[in-house]
């Protein structure tokens, strides 16, 4: 995320451009090592009235700053962080490894470029943002579930949402699955070529891929109420589908962490639990070649998701 | 020493002090003299503890001889959205155990956001013989072993409050080891649980606890049952519902509306999981009484959910999910004219688009026809420096103001502005704010007016906002009162911090994760400030692996007389004298 970004450029405290015009700092640092953080005397107390800002602006580019304080949307930060570090960054010595890792938890600039024409919104993306309690979201995400479906199903259908919400209110209770120490909440969204709604599914709900498979064929291919609401895609019901073994006409894919897509089931469960950012059910059809890694941009412009 | 105190004696200052409860004024009398101080620690029965490293449980043994309630507190608050990871710490087994050991009359035990053992459990339970209250609130680490133990053991336990823990579930029996002679629960929340509950059992125990004013149950417990527990306490004040579903049948409807009918000291109602809104109108009769209204896990919508709040004449709290929509606040405000807290929860948080029509004109309408309100917690997708401004003077009682624009660094979505001087107004205004949570598009403008009107502010929390280490700089040092900031995400770096560090020592603690936060500023302010531990969280490994400047993952800062702690996992780091 930005804020991470702007911390790479910040290390050591706010790199404000050199040709900026601020008046010195009367803040006294506890420590009087004043050369060994040469960005102190940026700190401004006075506020300037341009633009209604503080001083430091933590930017290598002037104008930048101007623009990315005021006019922006949020639905352009991705364009705005996906920009190169700014050169006038005073702290040179911060190493490659220091500045990737310093984005922990939050979108990194190779993600947020990858992003740029997806679209799950940056909320879903960022560990414990927005700031709910976990065990209350996965209830919470089941019953907005429940709701929706509650008006396409009759009467005879509400038994078995409660009993869906009944399993994931307790899976929510349990202890996190060890993949997921960070925080993840296990619910991806799956989206399916040739459905304009794409649902979510809780991966701590599964132990393993054959289960999740069987989970996303209920899912997309035997809820037939769901299908209908769409209209005109029964025939999938019949073309039953093992989506791991290739023998179907759909084949289950993944986005992972860095932003390529790869075909389910190669890694170790453990490590896709902790790597996978959304699911995607493709047509073998669309599919280029057979290597596990596809071409990202390429099949979002084609496909386009909701 | 002179005794002139002889003529004041003790134990009339004892019984002044008997009436003196608040924590502040118990430490104010403890510092106005040495005499004092020691008749005070003889007569303290309650302690609270923000911070259980602040302290150790052997000098709150040492100081306070006689307590009879012991309240802790572990994690840190963003603990609660995945930041602080497994096993950072926050155990409490090395408190219940001193305690144990020290307090064999201790009646209460009160703890938020720590690690509860079944052992912990199984030593309260067998420990004190007057035990009465547990609340474990946010905890987690212990199954319904432990709680069986409690249930089998404590014969005179007023309160069992499990309230948002989560808990091992291997066994719903536990209920039925209160024993057959246990009659003195009063308050029992168990709406946490996952699994089944013995229904029996509860029924049981229900029935035979006349004192029994709250009781919360779990989504387990089916709707058609519910009478028959009303039925055997019509004595109650607070009830959560279990699921509130199930197929509409006229004898179920009207044996469950005239359960509800028999509880006329009903003030309070929660649960409602899963609803069935044609069983709504059952809670009608006593809506008129109600002053606590919470329906944040309730996927009631539209015009049921308009009929159930506008009953509710008398409502203060109401807790409520998104779905009541702008139309629905709208018709709050003009309801329910005594609301002093208003919390709307969002239905779908990580859609994409907003599945429902809540913006931020629902909380106007609030703001403005309800002048008592006092506290606000409010997700919504889009706001206004216009809307915040207005609410900003519709309100001045507010003491707790927390908005949650769900996009981060979102702007005023009409001028596209930063919300600055909408939060500006906030902080102007609300001459009591004590609670504060910030989102949206925020400059380091926004900070110098917190720190320049928020003077009774005691929490802060920021999240993807500022420009520079101005805006921290701003709050520390303007922010006469502040206790708890915490802080994600925000281009916040050394030289506030050091600027600062003076400070830290007046409040409690201080969170900074994904900020610009140096190891070598870690590592200076742990080495100049003895009583602040400064802990640096990492999950990269090692930080002096790495170069100095490099930020930090996570920091969390606090004082302490306790020192440096001993039970750190791996990934978290002390800064002190010896690490520079």
């Amino acid at each position: 995320m930005e804020g991470g970004l702007g911390s790479l450029g910040g290390c050591g405290g706010s790199s404000g451009a050199a040709t900026n015009d601020h008046t010195m700092s009367k803040v006294e640092v506890a420590e009087a090592e004043a050369s060994s953080y040469p960005v102190e005397a940026e700190l401004e107390l006075g506020l300037s009235l341009g633009g209604g800002g503080g001083g430091g602006g933590g930017k290598g580019k002037a104008n930048a700053w101007g623009e990315r304080g005021r006019i922006l949307i949020a639905k352009d930060f991705p364009s705005v962080v996906s920009q190169p570090q700014r050169p006038n960054n005073n702290n040179t010595s911060i190493s490659p490894a220091c500045v990737v890792g310093s984005v922990s938890g939050t979108k990194r600039a190779a993600d947020s470029v990858s992003h740029e024409g997806g679209s799950p919104t940056a909320g879903s993306q960022v560990v414990g943002w927005p700031p709910i309690r976990a065990y209350r979201m996965n209830s919470l995400v089941n019953q907005a579930k429940a709701a929706r479906s509650e008006e396409d199903k009759g009467i005879g259908e509400k038994d078995k949402s409660k009993d869906n919400l009944k399993k994931k209110i307790c899976n929510g209770n349990k202890i996190s699955a060890p993949g997921n120490e960070k925080g993840h909440l296990g619910f991806v969204k799956v989206n399916m070529d040739g459905i304009p709604i794409g649902r979510k599914v809780d991966l701590n709900a599964h132990a393993c891929y054959g289960r999740l498979a069987q989970a996303l064929e209920e899912m997309f291919f035997r809820s037939t109420t769901s299908l209908n609401s769409i209209g005109g895609e029964k025939q999938q019901v019949t073309k039953s589908s093992r989506l791991l073994d290739g023998s179907s006409e759909f084949v289950l894919t993944y986005e992972d962490k860095e932003g390529d897509w790869m075909l389910v089931g190669d890694v170790p469960w453990g490590m896709f639990l902790t790597s996978v950012k959304r699911l995607r059910i493709m047509r073998t059809s669309e599919v280029n070649g057979l290597a596990p890694r596809f071409q990202d941009r390429n099949e979002k412009q084609r496909i386009k998701p909701v | 020493m002179l005794r002139k105190a002889s003529l004041f004696p003790e134990e009339m200052l004892e019984h002044v002090l008997s009436f003196i409860t608040s924590d502040k004024d118990r430490n104010a009398v403890s510092l106005v003299c040495k005499s004092w101080y020691e008749i005070e620690r003889w007569c303290r029965k309650r302690i609270f503890v923000g911070n259980c490293y602040a302290v150790r449980p052997e000098m709150v043994i040492r100081r306070f001889p006689e307590l009879r309630s012991v309240e802790l507190k572990g994690k840190p608050h963003f603990a609660d959205f995945d930041l602080v990871p497994d096993g950072w710490g926050g155990c409490v087994y090395p408190w219940i155990a001193a305690l144990a050991t020290a307090y064999p009359l201790l009646e209460e035990i009160k703890l938020k956001r720590m690690v509860v053992s079944d052992e912990s459990l199984e030593v309260i339970a067998k420990s004190f013989k007057n035990f009465k209250v547990l609340v474990l609130s946010s905890c987690e680490g212990f199954s319904t072993d432990g709680l069986a133990a409690v249930a089998a053991n404590c014969r005179n336990l007023r309160g069992l409050d499990l309230r948002e823990s989560e808990v091992d579930d291997p066994s719903g029996q536990w209920l039925s080891r209160f024993p057959g002679s246990f009659t003195s629960l009063a308050s029992l929340n168990i709406s946490c649980l996952g699994a089944e509950v013995s229904f029996s059992a509860l029924e049981r125990l229900v029935g035979r606890c006349p004192d029994l004013k709250t009781l919360r149950l779990n989504h387990a417990v089916p709707l058609d049952k519910l009478a028959n527990l009303l039925r055997g306490a019509p004595q109650l004040v607070e009830l959560g519902t279990g699921a509130y579903s199930a197929e509409l049948q006229p004898d179920v409807f009207s044996n469950l509306a005239g359960a509800f009918s028999g509880c006329k000291e009903l003030r309070s109602l929660s649960g409602f999981w899963n609803v069935f809104p044609g069983y709504l109108p059952a809670v009608y009769p006593v809506c008129s009484g109600l002053t606590s209204l919470n329906l944040r896990d309730a996927n009631i919508q539209g015009a049921d959910l308009i009929n159930l709040v506008s009953q509710c004449r008398s409502l203060q709290r109401l807790w409520v999910l998104d779905y009541i929509e702008d139309s629905g606040l709208k018709a709050l405000a003009a309801c329910c004219k005594d609301l002093t807290e208003l919390r709307v929860f969002p239905s779908d948080p990580y859609g994409a688009e907003p599945n429902v029509s809540l913006t931020e004109r629902g909380l106007v309408s609030v703001s403005e026809g309800c002048p008592k309100l006092q506290s606000v917690l409010y997700f919504c997708r889009q706001m206004t420096n216009a809307a915040l401004v207005t609410i900003a003077k519709n309100s001045p009682r507010m003491t707790c103001f927390r908005l949650c624009i769900i996009e981060p660094r979102a702007p005023d979505y009409q001028t596209l502005q930063p919300l600055d001087l909408g939060f500006g107004a906030i902080v102007e205004n609300y001459m009591d704010l004590r609670r504060l949570s910030l989102s949206g598009l925020l400059t380091d403008r926004v900070f110098e007016y917190i720190g320049t009107y928020a003077k009774k502010l005691e929490m802060l929390s920021v999240a993807f906002a500022g420009d520079s280490d101005l805006g921290l700089h701003h709050v520390l040092s303007g922010c006469e009162k502040l206790c708890k900031l915490e802080i994600r995400d925000c281009p916040f770096g050394d030289n506030a911090l050091l600027a600062n560090a003076a400070k830290l020592e007046t409040m409690r603690s201080l969170w900074m994760s994904s900020c610009s936060v140096s190891f070598r500023a870690c590592k200076l302010l742990g080495q100049k400030m003895p009583r602040l531990n400064v802990e640096v969280i990492d999950e990269r490994g090692p930080p002096d692996l790495r170069p100095e400047n490099c930020p930090v993952e996570k920091l969390y800062i606090y004082r302490t007389i306790a020192g440096p702690r001993f039970d750190m996992p791996g990934f978290v780091w002390t800064m002190d004298g010896d690490s520079v």
